[in-house]
């Protein structure tokens, strides 16, 4: 059979195998709750996750239009790019594909023309494993920006210019100082 | 570049399920972005706490004093004969495990450790090891450990990885609050000196000038007299707030973010529009406090004693001014100090009376012996007894969802106030799926002090359950709004939104309420407070007009 339909015909086999694989990405404890909990609002992350792979999935196999693959992808990684994942951890579970793949439908595939079905999978996993890469700058970007932002805020810049904030003095309260 | 993992290691630790050692032996990791800077020293020395010095939570050597370990256990013990709830949460735990899956820091980080029933562990593993015959024989066989620097270590990194919210409690058969088990195992860091800055400073600020960021009081009316000008411009009014009256009727206290951060300032402007209203129609006499200038008290988050100190300014306020009784704003954690602990800290007010609303005569007996009334409730009344001209209309532009704030609703019970607030001066309200409001309400992710900046990542992944929420009825049904009745969610829920759903914007319920409350002799009004237009607003008015 041809790569394209054993990716339609195995879709669900190999989008849990993905979503299984991700999930392990976390603590046991935590992966047997992402798994279990069905309900959306109660497991954000599980829910988020297994949308987002259902997702790629189907583009991955179709139209690979990036608009597409970003919106399916960014809300995993926008959670990911804050948990404690390295850079590599938090975006390059698309990578985990390509395996799963092989493992599901390999021996399926006739030798030489599936070899390079392969590859040209392989690709397009690349392809999405980079714009994998781009979503989570730009999620770590707007960490840094609120960062930024909120102190800017907090030192309430109005009052300083105005004058009106006081200072806890360096040395305690006046009533308090003991004679040296 | 030596942090950087070797890619084999990076890849493997993709493929497969992360090593699981004992909960207990494994030592805690703290990370950047999940844990807030150490108090300053001068804060802690201007109220009084312990131990202050400079140290640095990634640095190995805490400075600890020398005797910690003592001072820690002769603390442990004496809290456990004061505060008979944490002995008996420390003992009847079964690890039904019923909790575990319900906090919002562990639902956002997926770290085990902030499961409720493991956070309290972290002391109960203490408690039974020093406290309990069973654990002086068992030990570690009874789920004992030993205090040690990384116990004390792991403490501080997940009690500040807690927001007392109490959404834990909500499930637990036994009602066990983790929260009083975070609030019990902070007190025992202060001991310690090992608070963090987001909470010494307020406090010192506080506990000095009375707010959190020590405006003084002639900046407070400064400020104040900035949002009469504002007011006079959006309204056409001009608004002439009270200040330290003696004699007034009532005091009205609220937290000093509404006073100095957006968009809390608008929730502000509303307070003083909708007071300036009541004045004009019913001869209402109300004073705000530049002295008792804040509602909140992140005492609550330091000790008891501290807790108390800071409420009973308020109170001395009350008392040199001689009202008959305090309103207070929207705020979250002031509630929960008013509404649970305030009577047996600084109670009962024989100086005041029972509140009495009077433009409506409603008698508020549940606030009998605190003689504090919330602003929903006193606007409840008022609206349920026809006392405000309101025209919903003029939030039209506005599909509005409510975040219950944990402390007035899980914490104070009030759940039905706003919202029948929010339907009388709105169209549109969306509510956000059940096991996410009311009583079980997800936090904000930055309460009890977490909100610093430099624990982003924490107050991001905190708010993740709630943001998920707000993104569902935002794609529903285009809800742009997400109102609030907390100074803290107000100041926290823009950067949730701006993260993970910029689309919603943030606002008090109060702003609401002014900007469909009629002002008698108010002009034209096509804006909002914001100085926003409202849109198609001045255009069917004027058309209206020229049909006429
Ligand atoms: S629900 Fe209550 S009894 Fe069960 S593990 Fe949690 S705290 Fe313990
Ligand atoms: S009180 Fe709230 S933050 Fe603390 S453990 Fe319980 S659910 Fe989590």
């Amino acid at each position: 059979m041809r790569l394209e339909g054993l990716l339609e015909k195995h879709k669900r086999v190999i989008v849990n195998k993905w979503f299984d694989a991700v999930v392990h990405t976390y603590p046991a404890d935590t992966a047997r709750f992402l798994k279990s909990q069905k309900d959306p609002f109660a497991n954000p992350v599980g829910r988020t996750t297994f949308k987002g792979l259902d997702g790629a999935y189907d583009q991955l196999c179709g139209e690979m239009e990036t608009e597409m693959l970003a919106a399916s992808l960014d809300p995993i990684i926008r959670i990911r790019a804050i948990q404690d994942f390295t850079p590599t951890q938090a975006a390059g579970f698309v990578f985990l594909l390509k395996n799963i793949i092989r493992e599901t439908v390999g021996d399926q595939l006739r030798e030489k023309e599936g070899l390079e079905e392969l590859m040209a999978l392989d690709a397009r996993v690349d392809t999405v494993g980079l714009l994998a890469f781009d979503i989570f700058m730009r999620c770590r970007e707007k960490v840094y920006q609120l960062k930024a932002n909120e102190t800017r805020n907090r030192v309430f810049s109005a009052f300083h210019r105005a004058g009106l904030v006081a200072d806890t003095p360096e040395d305690g309260p006046e009533t308090n100082k003991t004679i040296e | 570049m030596s942090d950087l993992p070797k890619p084999e290691e990076s890849l493997s630790k993709l493929d497969h399920e992360p090593p699981r050692t004992g909960w207990m032996d494994a030592p805690v990791d703290i990370r950047k972005g999940m844990y807030c800077y150490s108090a300053n020293p001068k804060s802690l020395n201007y109220t009084g706490f312990p131990h202050a010095r400079e140290w640095n939570p990634i640095e190995d050597d805490w400075k600890l004093p020398e005797n910690w370990q003592e001072i820690l256990h002769r603390g442990f013990r004496e809290r456990l004969d004061r505060f008979r709830s944490v002995k008996v949460f420390m003992d009847i735990c079964v690890r039904c495990g019923a909790c575990a899956d319900k906090c919002h820091f562990f639902i956002g980080t997926g770290d085990p450790k902030n499961m409720p029933v493991l956070r309290a562990e972290l002391l109960r593993s203490v408690y039974r090891n020093d406290f309990t015959l069973m654990g002086k024989i068992l030990g570690k066989l009874n789920g004992g450990r030993p205090m040690t620097e990384n116990v004390l270590k792991e403490w501080w990194y997940y009690l500040f990885q807690c927001s007392e919210c109490r959404r834990c409690s909500v499930f637990c058969p036994y009602g066990i609050d983790t929260a009083e088990i975070t609030i019990f195992g902070r007190e025992l860091l202060n001991l310690l000196g090992l608070n963090i800055d987001w909470i010494a400073t307020p406090v010192a600020n506080c506990y000095r000038t009375g707010n959190h960021l020590g405006i003084q009081p002639h900046a407070f009316k400064d400020m104040l007299d900035f949002f009469v000008e504002d007011i006079e411009e959006v309204v056409g009014v001009k608004v002439e707030p009270e200040y330290n009256k003696k004699g007034a009727d009532i005091l009205f206290i609220t937290p000093s973010g509404d006073v100095f951060a957006d968009p809390g300032t608008y929730t502000a402007m509303g307070y003083m529009l909708l007071f300036h209203y009541l004045k004009e129609r019913y001869g209402f006499d109300i004073t705000w406090s530049t002295y008792a200038s804040e509602g909140g008290n992140f005492g609550f988050f330091t000790s008891h004693e501290t807790m108390k100190r800071l409420n009973s300014k308020m109170y001395a306020e009350a008392k040199r001014l001689g009202v008959k009784w305090i309103l207070g704003g929207e705020c979250g954690h002031m509630w929960r100090v008013i509404h649970q602990y305030m009577d047996t800290m600084n109670g009962p007010t024989d100086f005041m009376e029972t509140p009495v609303n009077p433009i409506t005569g409603t008698v508020f007996e549940n606030a009998k012996s605190t003689k504090m009334v919330h602003i929903m409730e006193f606007l409840a009344d008022l609206i349920k007894h026809d006392k405000l001209e309101l025209n919903p209309r003029r939030n039209d532009h506005l599909k509005v969802t409510f975040h219950d704030s944990c402390n007035p609703a899980r914490g104070m019970g009030l759940l039905d106030e706003p919202r029948y607030v929010i339907n009388n001066v709105c169209n549109n309200f969306y509510e956000m799926p059940a096991n996410t409001i009311r009583e079980q309400t997800f936090c904000c992710g930055s309460g009890s002090g977490l909100n610093a900046g430099e624990d982003m990542e924490l107050r991001l992944m905190g708010s993740l359950p709630r943001a998920n929420a707000v993104k569902y009825v935002h794609e529903k049904h285009g809800v742009n709004m997400l109102s609030c009745v907390c100074a803290i969610d107000r100041a926290a829920l823009p950067t949730m939104t701006e993260y993970w759903t910029p689309e919603v914007d943030v606002t008090g319920v109060c702003e609401l309420v002014a900007n469909a409350l009629v002002i008698p002799g108010e002009h034209d009004r096509p804006t909002d407070l914001r100085g926003e237009d409202l849109p198609g607003w001045a255009e069917p008015e004027r058309e209206e007009t020229d049909a006429e």
